[in-house]
């Protein structure tokens, strides 16, 4: 059991590997959360446009990216786009795919978020002649993101856990290096290192949020 | 009559099928306090909404320190400025302070720098007596300092005329005349104000004028002995019969 699953020597000559997995998840995640907020801010900002030209196209996109598996997306991207002539590299497909799905799932947060905040505030801002854009700026977004904060947290979280997809598409991320060590060593413990590794990266993300659920039930 | 400061003509209002403003005509002259009164659903806080244009009048004109309010070439978020608007539910910012709230425009509207937002935010606060809670947020005011924090929000952009829309109807008792002395004294510095209420007393020892609205039309205006002591109207009678018995 120890040979196979908690072998030392495994665990000292794969570490250099499984450290530099470690480091690209960290960056990978440093990228595709943000770019992710910004689609997602994108989306929730054109909701607040009740035109049916924006409002249907708008539901559309949200709807689809929600329900395509994003492994299928990044898939799509990677082996698919070649085919049209365009050849992406897999760091770039993961970037656009996480783009098209969080984005979608930030996007429905932030307008709920947005929606939480009374009508009377942005009215009180325009009446002192803040433009809507800088209403929402100074005024609404700042309670949004507080009253969906916990929700925000979470899917940040989902994210994360999210960029192990990048190894099907050889980004050398955290289980991506994992398995390369896996096959160097023709042993299993590289994946449990790396899979303590996740553990022990989002566990305190895991406690914050739960503090954040509970302080807002009990605020409730 | 001096000059007007608010001139609005002819303006209707529809929401849907509702015609809730049906031709209502209001000029108000500088350091006029004018008092509209009326049941609710006659139409007074969309014709206060309408003049600051937060409601689009759906026809008529709105002319405000003469500015044509409904021209599309007006910058509206420069005219807004010289209308200062309270509200029922305060809309204080509950993220910011009492001075956070009352410099955010003068920041990022007046163009004025920190330093100076800061110190005339400081002076709006003290006119409503609440200098000592400008680092309290609104959380932490009473909702009588609440409304007042608001006020000074308004103030603080010297607007030629100010909006009132119930500005004591959200508040406890006791909690009113802590609002109503900064109004009065709002009005003995000379502003212009236009106040959708039911504080009766303080429309008689205060108000130049008393405008009654009723289905989306003015039925009659006078002085406010007129209006409470001897209405033309039946409609006007009945209703202030059934607010002065509360």
């Amino acid at each position: 059991m120890i040979q196979s699953f908690f072998n030392p020597e495994i665990i000292v000559a794969s570490w250099p590997i499984v450290r530099a997995g470690l480091l690209n998840t960290v960056l990978l995640s440093l990228l595709v959360v943000p770019l992710g907020l910004v689609g997602g801010l994108m989306l929730a900002l054109l909701a607040s446009v009740k035109h049916p030209v924006v409002r249907w196209p708008l539901m559309a996109w949200v709807d689809f990216f929600r329900a395509f598996p994003p492994l299928v997306l990044l898939i799509l991207l990677f082996a698919g786009l070649p085919f049209a002539g365009l050849e992406l590299g897999g760091f770039v497909c993961v970037a656009i795919a996480f783009f098209l799905n969080t984005g979608a799932y930030y996007g429905e947060i932030l307008r709920a978020g947005i929606d939480s905040v009374p009508a009377g505030q942005i009215e009180a801002a325009r009446s002192t002649g803040l433009s809507r854009l800088q209403a929402i700026a100074y005024v609404v977004l700042p309670q949004a993101v507080r009253n969906v904060l916990p929700d925000l947290l979470s899917n940040t979280l989902e994210v994360v856990k999210l960029t192990s997809l990048g190894s099907v598409v050889a980004v050398p991320e955290l289980l991506y290096q994992a398995r390369q060590a896996q096959s160097l060593t023709y042993n299993p413990t590289p994946l449990v290192v790396a899979a303590i590794v996740y553990f022990l990266m989002l566990w305190p993300v895991v406690r914050l949020l739960s503090r954040l659920e509970n302080r807002a039930l009990a605020g409730r | 009559m001096n000059r007007p400061i608010v001139d609005a003509r002819g303006l209707h209002k529809h929401f849907g099928s509702l015609h809730v403003l049906k031709g209502v005509d209001l000029t108000v002259a500088e350091r006029e306090l004018v008092f509209v009164i009326g049941p609710s659903g006659s139409g007074k806080s969309t014709l206060l909404r309408c003049l600051n244009r937060l409601e689009e009048p759906s026809s008529g004109s709105v002319v405000v320190d003469g500015i044509d309010m409904l021209d599309p070439r007006t910058d509206i978020n420069h005219a807004r400025q010289r209308i200062g608007m309270v509200f029922q539910s305060f809309n204080l910012y509950p993220h910011m302070t009492a001075l956070g709230n009352v410099t955010l425009a003068l920041r990022k509207v007046a163009g004025k720098s920190r330093a100076q937002a800061e110190a005339l935010g400081r002076a709006a606060l003290e006119r409503v007596g609440l200098a000592d809670r400008a680092g309290h947020t609104p959380g932490q005011l009473s909702g009588g300092q609440q409304q007042r924090v608001a006020i000074a929000r308004s103030i603080a952009l010297e607007p030629r005329v100010m909006l009132f829309d119930e500005p004591t109807s959200a508040l406890d008792p006791e909690l009113v005349g802590s609002v109503l002395e900064v109004m009065r004294s709002l009005r003995e510095s000379g502003m212009t104000m236009i106040v959708v209420s039911h504080e009766m007393g303080f429309a008689r020892n205060a108000a130049d004028r008393v405008v009654f609205m009723d289905e989306g039309a003015i039925v009659e205006a006078g002085p406010p002995a007129a209006i409470f002591e001897s209405p033309a109207h039946e409609r006007t009678r009945t209703f202030i019969g059934q607010i002065q018995r509360h």
